[in-house]
Parts: structure tokens; sequence; C-alpha cells
């Protein structure tokens, strides 16, 4: 009846994951009962759950990463507090079953439902505003895409309390994840919840760059653009040629693992490299897909704070688009040491440090900015120039490990970690970060407090540098990745000094929960009413903060790049530009298809996890079913009257606005 | 200021153009059942030499994906199709790369070590 699933399924004799379980499930009980007292479950699932409004879906894809930041920091910290502990004899206070599952979690989370959904939810938020529309191609579609986001995140955290997580490593390689070496349900937790959310990603992929290529202002052409679109442009363009290999590799494996294929098992003709071969090209395109948003956020931040237009916009153009064709011929130097030929490891070698050239480039367009600029130090350009300085750090070991003969040395090692988190935290983290703080004054109406911005971001930044400085010398030393203990003492000081960088990034972290605490409660002092709160130069800031329902209410002229900037260099302001007359607005109406399909697709992923088929069975029909009543659905749009439009501008006095 | 109507542009796929005569689709239908059958055909005839069976089938199988996109996903180098026309040339080049790139990694792999069961058999 219930397949795999019994009562030994629930680790009772496990304390720290009791007690983790415990802890978060009185905690979602807490929030539970908090809104139930409040009543606020018809606001929410109204304007938030069913909502398909870019803005709100874009925000909710942030919380959801903010939310699973702490997860996978806390499988970070218990990393490194037991490698602080575990030295010579002593095997700290995590046996090696539990630590393979946290350091595979922690990998999985942070890419899947920490980046992905920061640099998403950004993109969301930003791009339809910077382009002058009033949603994204496909409004539905994109509630639809988050929904199947936060139903891998929450088959992720189940796998915490019902049964357990890979123990593979974040990629699940082969032979270890076929089912002779892991027959338990910690790969299929991994691969289904990857499965939903990618295809939820995939979907937001289409839905972007759509939106991208069709929806433009009046005059934007795509010379036009922000630049933040253009790397918008290319990342989801990964997306959409990326995803598509990593379903079909994982669909592979869940093949051998449910229907005894041998696609990548050791025998009956199943290659293992072939899996690691195809997951890396679809891995490391992936790498691009967070970054260059990244970089579209440091380059509207350091355009904006330097009160300057960006430095070469077609040169950066032009490396966001060979970034985004390159980043598909470098793969292998993800697996130099496999066993192939001098002639391929020197090719993708040579490829990966060709790579580094327009990186070089856009590097070089910032510092030209900045250059000679009137820099206003506000928390944003503090993300960018800490990004600046660390991430070129990054990229210098990166291009160091893709000498081959280097790599034979490094593979594996705690300097590989080190380079990869130097991008990964000094490039997405950042970029995440300084968007957040950026656009945050949009989004809700108020600026978050610049002090405490500014202490989390001296936190993240030391911390990132005691944490991950130590592991390049380590792994020098010949420290190992995924190790869970090490039998040589000297090793031990580098690793406290490890444990102390994320101690203080811990204390980043809490630090973010204070800011947005006291902001929250300090708003009325913060409220923004010009919608232009740091002279910007796109034309998010030229509507209200936060913006209405249909974003711009007459679509605004294009006549430039930054073409706001160039709106308010005539003399115009934003009373103007919304001035009327005003039109009906027609604008997609909340839909709960989304919600119910990825509650759906939890049902059928949880079943087929435990193999209980008659759940799947009923999870599949109920989600096909609710895509038919979707394909019915006749009431799509509703109409906001042109009086509702001009009630809303006119709410704020003409002289507030211009304030 | 220009009304919302006028900006938003067509949905991708979707032009004037496309309300295709009925006589296209047919066309198409024709020359897919004809490759469809052909390739069964070739599988299972001794007619052909047999290592070119693949090859064969490969060929069918892309003029196959061609009438299909020409056909019926109506792809053509016309102006208003630039989008569709570089989505396509990017999706070939994507799998190209999949396709070819693998083909060189594992043959350059097989030939470069011994087969993964000999491999595994030795470090037992």
């Amino acid at each position: 009846m219930l397949g795999k699933l019994t009562w030994a399924a629930i680790p009772f004799d496990q304390p720290i994951v009791m007690g983790a379980s415990g802890v978060v499930g009185l905690a979602i009980a807490a929030i539970l009962g908090f809104v139930t007292v409040k009543g606020w479950w018809p606001y929410l699932w109204r304007e938030w759950i069913t909502s398909v409004d870019h803005k709100r879906i874009g925000v909710m894809y942030f919380l959801l990463g903010l939310v699973m930041l702490v997860r996978g920091f806390s499988d970070a910290i218990m990393m490194r507090t037991q490698l602080a502990l575990a030295a010579g004899g002593a095997q700290g206070y995590l046996p090696p079953e539990h630590y393979d599952q946290i350091f595979s979690a922690h990998g999985t989370i942070m890419i899947f439902f920490v980046a992905m959904p920061f640099v998403i939810g950004l993109m969301n938020f930003v791009v339809p505003l910077q382009l002058g529309v009033r949603d994204v191609a496909f409004p539905v579609l994109n509630n639809v895409s988050f929904w199947l986001t936060a139903a891998g995140v929450l088959l992720v955290n189940l796998s915490l309390f019902v049964g357990e997580f890979a123990r593979t490593g974040w990629l699940a390689y082969p032979p270890l994840s076929e089912l002779a070496y892991s027959p338990g349900v910690g790969v299929d937790y991994y691969l289904w919840s990857l499965q939903i959310s990618g295809l939820g990603t995939l979907l937001s992929g289409i839905n972007l760059t759509t939106t991208i290529l069709k929806l433009r202002a009046p005059g934007m052409g795509y010379m036009r653009m922000p630049v933040f679109c253009w790397t918008a442009l290319a990342s989801n363009l990964l997306v959409v040629a990326a995803f598509p290999v990593m379903t079909a590799t994982f669909a592979m494996l869940l093949l051998d693992r449910y229907c005894g294929f041998h696609f990548f098992t050791n025998d009956a003709g199943g290659n293992p490299m072939m899996y690691i071969n195809l997951i890396w090209i679809w891995g490391h395109p992936e790498v691009y897909i967070l970054i260059l948003p990244a970089f579209g956020m440091f380059s509207e931040v350091v355009a904006t704070f330097s009160g300057k237009p960006l430095f070469g916009y077609r040169s950066m153009v032009m490396a966001t688009m060979v970034i985004c064709m390159l980043s598909f011929v470098v793969w292998l130097h993800h697996f130099f040491t496999m066993g192939a030929g001098a002639n391929v490891n020197g090719f993708f070698g040579i490829m990966t440090m060709i790579i580094a050239v327009p990186t070089g480039v856009k590097v070089f367009n910032w510092l030209f900015t900045l250059y000679g600029g009137r820099i206003r130090f506000s928390v944003p350009i503090h993300w960018t120039l800490g990004f600046m300085v660390t991430f070129v750090i990054g990229g210098m070991t990166g291009v160091l490990m893709a000498i081959p003969p280097a790599d034979f040395v490094l593979h594996n090692s705690l300097f590989l970690i080190a380079h990869f988190h130097n991008t990964a935290i000094g490039g997405v983290v950042f970029g995440a970060m300084a968007g957040y703080t950026y656009w945050f004054p949009k989004a809700f109406g108020f600026k978050l407090d610049e002090r405490l911005g500014k202490a989390v971001f001296w936190c993240w930044f030391i911390g990132f540098y005691l944490a991950f400085m130590p592991l390049y010398a380590l792994g020098l030393m010949g420290a190992t990745r995924r190790m869970q203990h090490y039998s040589d003492p000297h090793w031990q000081p580098l690793m406290l000094v490890a444990f102390s960088g994320a101690i203080l990034i811990l204390l980043g972290i809490g630090l973010t929960v204070v800011q947005l605490v006291v902001s929250i409660r300090t708003r009325e002092r913060r409220r923004d009413l010009t919608g232009d709160p740091w002279n910007g130069r796109t034309l998010e800031w030229s509507m209200p903060s936060p913006p209405p329902a249909w974003n711009f209410a007459l679509l605004p002229p294009v006549e430039t790049t930054d073409a706001y900037w160039a709106i308010k260099q005539q003399g115009h302001d934003s009373a103007q530009l919304t001035a009327g007359p005003y039109v009906p607005v027609h604008v997609p109406r909340s839909n709960p298809t989304g919600f119910f399909l990825s509650f759906l697709a939890v049902v059928l992923g949880f079943a087929l996890i435990w193999h209980i088929w008659w759940m799947a069975i009923a999870g599949l029909f109920g989600s096909l079913a609710v895509g038919l009543v979707q394909a019915w659905r006749t009431d799509a749009e509703t109409v906001i009257s042109a009086e509702e439009v001009a009630a809303f501008y006119g709410k704020q006095a003409p002289e507030e606005i211009a304030a | 200021m220009i009304d919302a109507s006028d900006a938003q542009g067509q949905a991708p796929g979707i032009s004037e153009h496309a309300h295709a005569d009925r006589r296209t689709y047919l066309i198409g239908l024709f020359y897919a059942t004809i490759l469809t059958l052909a390739s069964f055909w070739v599988s299972s005839t001794d007619l052909i030499y047999a290592p070119g069976i693949p090859v064969l089938l490969a060929v069918l199988a892309i003029a196959q994906m061609g009438v299909h996109l020409v056909f019926f996903l109506h792809i053509s180098s016309a102006p208003d199709q630039t989008n569709n026309f570089l989505a396509l040339a990017f999706g070939i080049f994507v799998v190209g790369l999949v396709v070819f790139g693998s083909m060189i990694i594992m043959a350059n792999l097989n030939h470069a070590m011994m087969p993964m069961n000999q491999l595994m058999q030795m470090q037992r």
C-alpha cells in the first residue's frame, strides 16, 4: 500500500536530524498558525499564491532563495564545524553517512534552490520593467514555473525528515548513484526534486526569452536594451538550451534505477563516463546562467552609482553573447582527469582560457565606468566593488586550473572548492545582494537600512576571505573535498580559520534578516515617494514604487540606451510620463493552476520516490486534469478601467511625485 | 505615447502568413509518412549494406525533422522569421555540439582507456 515507506524511514535515532526537523516543523506550524489567526489567507491566496504578476512572482522567488540560503548555510556550517574538530584521530560529531548527505544537500540546495531562485527572481521582477512592458510573455506559465521550483524545494526538505538524501555529491555521479551502490531513496529524492524544479526553470527560461525577444517598449531595439536585459537574454537562452540536457540525463539515470536499464552502469554496455560528459554539458552553461545576470546587475549598479553611462555598452553586449556561446564549448574542463587524451584536454583547456577574455573585457568596462565618475558609496556599490576584487581572484584560479597538468594536481582538492566558491559567492551571491538592495525600494517603496546593509557586506566580504583563502592553501597541501576527517593535525589551524570565516558569514546572514525587520518597522521614515531613489537610468525607475499591477499606464517612448536618463535630461519627470490620457488596461487574472499543478507534482514525486504506484498514478492524472481545466479557461483576462488607472496616479499629487 | 496594442508584438511562430492553406499540411503529411515508412523499410531490409543502415536511418530522421520544421512549424528564411530562424540556428549549434562533442570525447576516452567493466575488475 505504501511502497517502501515504513516507520523506519523516519530517523528517530539521529538526534541532530530529529532536532532540526522538530525546529523546522515548529517554525512552519508557527507561521501557518500566525497567518491563520491574523486571517491573512484570503489575501495571500488572492494576491500572492495565485498571482500571475511578474513582480510578485519575482519577490516570491527571491524569498524562496533567502529561506533556502538558511537551509544550505546550516549544512555549510555543520561541515566547517566537523572539519574544525575532526583532526588527527578525532572523528568529529558527524558520522560519514550523514556527512555525505550534508555535502550533497549543500551543493544541490545552494545551486538549484538558492542561486537559481535569486537570479530568476530578480530577472522576473526587473526585466519587464526595464523593457517597458506590462508583464512577461506568458504570465500564468510564470506562476507555474515558480510553484514547480517550490515543489522541488519541498521534496528536498522532506528528505531531511522522511528517508534520506543522496550521499553522492551534488551531481550524483554513477556508478555510485546507481541502484547497486545507492539502494536507498536518497538519489531518488535528488532526481525527482531536480526533475520537477528543472521543468519549472525551463518554462521560466522560455518565458523570459520570449519576453525579451518579442515584448519591448516602442523604440527599444536590441541595442537600446539595458545590459541587464541582455545578460538575462543570454542566461535564458542557456536555460532553454542546457536544461533539457539535464532532464534527459536524469531521465536516463532514472530508467537505470527504476527499470533496470544500463545507460550508466558498469556492466551490460553502460558507461558512467557518458553521464559525467552529459551532466557537464548542462553543468557548465549552468555556471553562466547564474553569473551572467549577476554581471548585468553589476553593470546597472556601476552606471547608476557612478552617475555615468556604462563604458563600452557595445563591447559589454558582445562580451555577454560571446560568453553565452563559449560556455557551451568548455564543459570537459570539469573532468580532465577522466582519461581523455592530450588533444581533447588541450582543446578544452584552451577554450576555457579564451572564455576568460570576454569576462576580462567586462571587468575593464566596469573599471572605466567608475573612472572619473562621481561615485556614491551606497550599499549596492559596496557589493560591486567587493565582487570585482573577489571575482578576479576566482577567475585567475579558474584559468590556473584550466591548464590540464595543473588540474591533475588540483582536481577534487579543496583548492577547487575554494575556486568555485570564490566565483559563486564573489559573483552570484554578491550580485544577488547588490540587486536585492538596489531594487528593493522599487519593489516595496522604501529603502533598506544603509548601515546594516554595509555591516552585512563587510561580514560576507571578510567572512568569505577567512573561510576560503585557507582552503586554497589546504588544497595545495593535499586536502581533498568531501572528506569527513583528516589525519594530519597541521591542517587544523587553517580549518579553524575557515570555521571563523563561516561564523562571520553566519553573522552576515543574521544581519540580513535584522536589516529586513528593522527596515520594515521603520518604513514610514524610509518611504521613497519619487519612485527613483538612486537617480536611476533605466525605465523601471520612471514609475511609482511599488509599481502598479499594469507597470506602465502608457508605454514609454525609447530613443536611446539609458531611456529614463534621456527622458530626465530632456527635462521631463515621471509625473509627465504618467500624465495620461489613460486607456483601459488588460491584465491577466490570478490563476491557481500553478499551485495545484505543483501540489500534485509533489504527490507524484513523493510517490515515485517511495514506489507508491497508486499515488503516482493519482498524481499524474491529477496534474493532467489541472492542465485540462486550465486549457478550457476562458476568463483569463480582466480589464482595469481608465478611471481606475487615473485614480491610482491621482492619489499622489504631482508635486509629490516630482519631489 | 503609444498604446500597448501596437507595441506588444505577435507571439513567436504566429505570423500573418502562417494561415497556410490545407495543401501545405497535406504535402507535409505526405512527406512525413513517406519518410516514416522508408525508415521502417530500411531497418528490416537486407538489400542495403548492413553497416550503412544506421547512417541511412540518421539521414531519414534528420530529413523528417526538416519536413516538420518547414511544413508544420513554418520555419523559413523570410525577413519576419528572423527570430525563429536564429533560434533554429542556435538549437542546431547546441545539438551539434552535444552530439559531436560527446562522440569525439567518448571515442578519445575509449581509445585511451580500457573498457569500463575491465577497469572495475582491476580495482577489486
